[in-house]
């Protein structure tokens, strides 16, 4: 009754593109904004901040970036990790190198670093394809692993691999409380989604997905492998390095090449599975879960005041979130973003199906 | 030369032991078309299930004789994993016939993470050791060749004759059995093996059942010479290369890709390494694996990959 389209005809070749077409959607997403940009900061506790909602804004962010790869071009890649490593130590070594370099050139560049590695370990998705290339991408992270702890320069000669940046500034403005950091990675989310989401639905967009579902054909009507895939690749690992750089700089502070190892590239692969494969709204949905998800089970013995000790606690946890991973996989394969659009196919007929 | 060979024998080795683990993931993919990243998780838990039962069950039956009582173990260990493989199949296989591959590789590391909790729950989470009663003292070999001869590991030696052993077993049982031919029927063509009566279910129960059993062995073999602890879950790591390396579909590859990959390992290691600050394990073999795939997309024995519109 509410979330009807009916009687919002489109009189312009503009009407007809643009990106919500509907006006109740513009409403919504006007007001999901508002509520993130004004009431959160004023009402968030400073622990959610610091638990919840930053690592929910950048790893979405990084999810984004990777289900462009693996949702729309449809190049399985493992090495997620190693891209945000990349794009965290490169925007350090800028940060640190050049005296006065602004803090979003930095993650920029971060970026810009991170899209060079990802062009290159890229190179081989033109060959080698399907599971093979995601154990290939597997190089990739080790690599970087490897590369981040033994070769000193990257690192500024600092032992360990351990790096740390402090006193970040924007325009004069610090970005020091979990409110200006909320607000700051908030600010990189709503450019880049906004960015992604013109790129998948422009003729670039189009190309991915022509190669996701079937490359031989996509390259029979004309579209160019090697543009296409190296693209997706480009575009993937420069969100992705971004992210790495924001989770370096804005959550971390200081971080070591741990933080960017095999598991968090599982982590992101998972968010963007249990998103849902090919869907920005999708990224998000993944990584609110993902984030939230642990924070829970972890809490849970506290919340219901049963005494457990910490190792026992752990493996359960480690238990029941692989139970959910293949629950969630058995009952909704194509991700939450589908439940999100059969609800919204609901709410149209709502409340009178016929 | 001496130091060479000593490097390029203890590479081999090692690498028949990585072939051991690519071996299971090749199994699992060949008749159901499923990438395990669990098998990793598989060798730990089968290890934890053989160290724990060895401990329990001599004390529970008062049995002094130490063969015996490992026997039993391992019994019991398989066992376990024959109960893990049909409850995999009943809850989580079962239930995603047809999906897509990365769904599957999703779900197995779904599987992963809950075996590495549920293992460490049920068996404990110190390091525990397995005694099959493996030699441990060094060999040398070639004496009156080279001057103070070469020193191979006798536990690694013994390792490798088993691996091999196991593989031949492998090979008999697929060949010669009927259960064997009815693996090979599902592996080539799901819809006409099931079309001439041959039931999927049971059959992906069994492949499992022997790919677990095969993580038994290689939890073993890791597990006395490693003790047994979480990081043998991160194994399967170590056998991925070997798999893309040799082919996803094939079990001599796996077997080759292992022991060119151990042997590169051990070289790169001790020759480059030095030259470039160490530690180049980790990646050599997905390195190595990467730019031969730039060749041979299939790997050494993988079937042709034919891409029809």
């Amino acid at each position: 009754m509410l979330y009807r389209e009916n009687g919002q005809f489109k009189t312009s070749y503009r009407a007809d593109q643009a990106v919500f077409p509907i006006a109740q959607d513009r409403l919504a997403i006007g007001l999901i904004l508002a509520f993130a940009i004004i009431v959160v900061p004023l009402v968030a506790p400073e622990y959610l901040f610091r638990a919840i909602l930053i690592p929910f804004l950048i790893l979405s962010l990084a999810a984004l970036g990777l289900n462009i790869l693996v949702g729309y071009c449809g190049q399985i890649s493992l090495g997620t990790g190693a891209f945000m490593a990349v794009g965290a130590y490169a925007a350090y070594n800028f940060q640190v190198r050049i005296d006065g370099m602004p803090l979003i050139v930095s993650l920029l560049m971060g970026g810009v670093c991170a899209t060079a590695v990802g062009v290159l370990f890229g190179i081989p998705s033109l060959r080698i394809k399907g599971l093979y290339l995601a154990v290939a991408t597997l190089a990739a992270q080790f690599f970087t692993d490897w590369a981040f702890l033994r070769i000193k320069w990257f690192t500024n000669d600092s032992s360990s691999g351990s790096v740390s940046v402090a006193d970040l500034k924007v325009l004069g403005l610090p970005i020091d409380t979990p409110v200006q950091k909320y607000l700051f990675c908030l600010a990189f989310l709503i450019v880049f989604a906004m960015l992604a989401k013109n790129l998948v639905r422009g003729h670039i967009g189009r190309e991915w997905m022509a190669i996701r579902d079937m490359d031989v054909a996509a390259s029979v009507i004309g579209i160019r492998p090697v543009y296409a895939k190296l693209t997706a690749f480009a575009v993937s690992s420069f969100i992705v390095g971004v992210a790495g750089a924001l989770w370096g700089f804005v959550h971390l502070g200081s971080w070591e090449p741990a933080a960017f190892n095999i598991d968090r590239s599982f982590q992101l692969l998972f968010m963007v599975i249990i998103g849902g494969l090919g869907s920005i709204m999708g990224s998000f949905f993944g990584a609110a879960f993902i984030v939230v998800l642990p924070i829970v089970l972890d809490n849970m013995p506290y919340w219901f005041g049963i005494p457990i000790d910490t190792a026992l606690a752990s493996h359960l946890t480690f238990m029941i979130f692989g139970a959910l991973i293949v629950f969630f996989l058995i009952v909704e394969p194509h991700g939450l973003a589908r439940l999100w659009s059969v609800g919204k196919e609901k709410l149209r007929l709502w409340p009178f199906p016929h | 030369m001496a130091f060479f060979l000593e490097t390029l024998i203890g590479g081999l080795m090692s690498g028949m032991l990585y072939s051991l683990i690519a071996i299971g993931f090749v199994l699992i993919f060949k008749a159901s078309g499923v990438f395990n990243f669990a098998q990793g998780a598989m060798v730990l838990f089968a290890a934890l299930a053989m160290a724990r039962f060895s401990e329990w069950i001599p004390a529970a039956l008062g049995i002094e004789n130490k063969v015996l009582g490992n026997v039993l173990a391992f019994a019991a260990a398989m066992v376990v994993m024959v109960i893990v493989a049909w409850l995999i199949e009943r809850l989580v296989l079962g239930r995603l016939v047809n999906q897509e591959g990365i769904t599957l590789l999703m779900a197995t590391l779904g599987i992963t993470y809950f075996l590495d909790g549920f293992g460490q729950t049920l068996f404990g989470s110190q390091i525990y050791k397995i005694d099959v009663g493996l030699p441990k003292d060094p060999l040398f070999l070639f004496d009156s060749v080279f001057p103070g001869g070469i020193l191979v590991s006798q536990e690694d030696l013994y390792a490798a004759v088993i691996a091999a052993a196991l593989v031949a077993a492998l090979s008999l049982f697929f060949q010669k059995t009927a259960t064997g031919r009815a693996l090979r029927a599902v592996a080539d063509d799901h819809q006409a093996a099931q079309s001439i009566g041959i039931p999927l279910s049971r059959v992906w129960v069994i492949v499992w059942s022997v790919a677990g059993f095969v993580a038994l062995v290689a939890g073993v073999i890791w597990g006395s010479k490693l003790g047994v602890q979480f990081s043998l879950s991160v194994l399967a790591l170590k056998g991925l290369p070997v798999v893309i390396l040799g082919g996803l579909t094939s079990v001599p590859g796996a077997i080759i890709g292992g022991l060119i990959l151990g042997m590169g390992e051990k070289l790169s290691e001790v020759f480059i390494g030095p030259m470039i600050g160490g530690g180049i394990e980790i990646w050599f073999g997905y390195v190595l694996a990467l730019l031969f795939l730039l060749v041979r997309p299939q790997g050494l024995f993988g079937e042709k990959i034919i891409d029809r519109v």
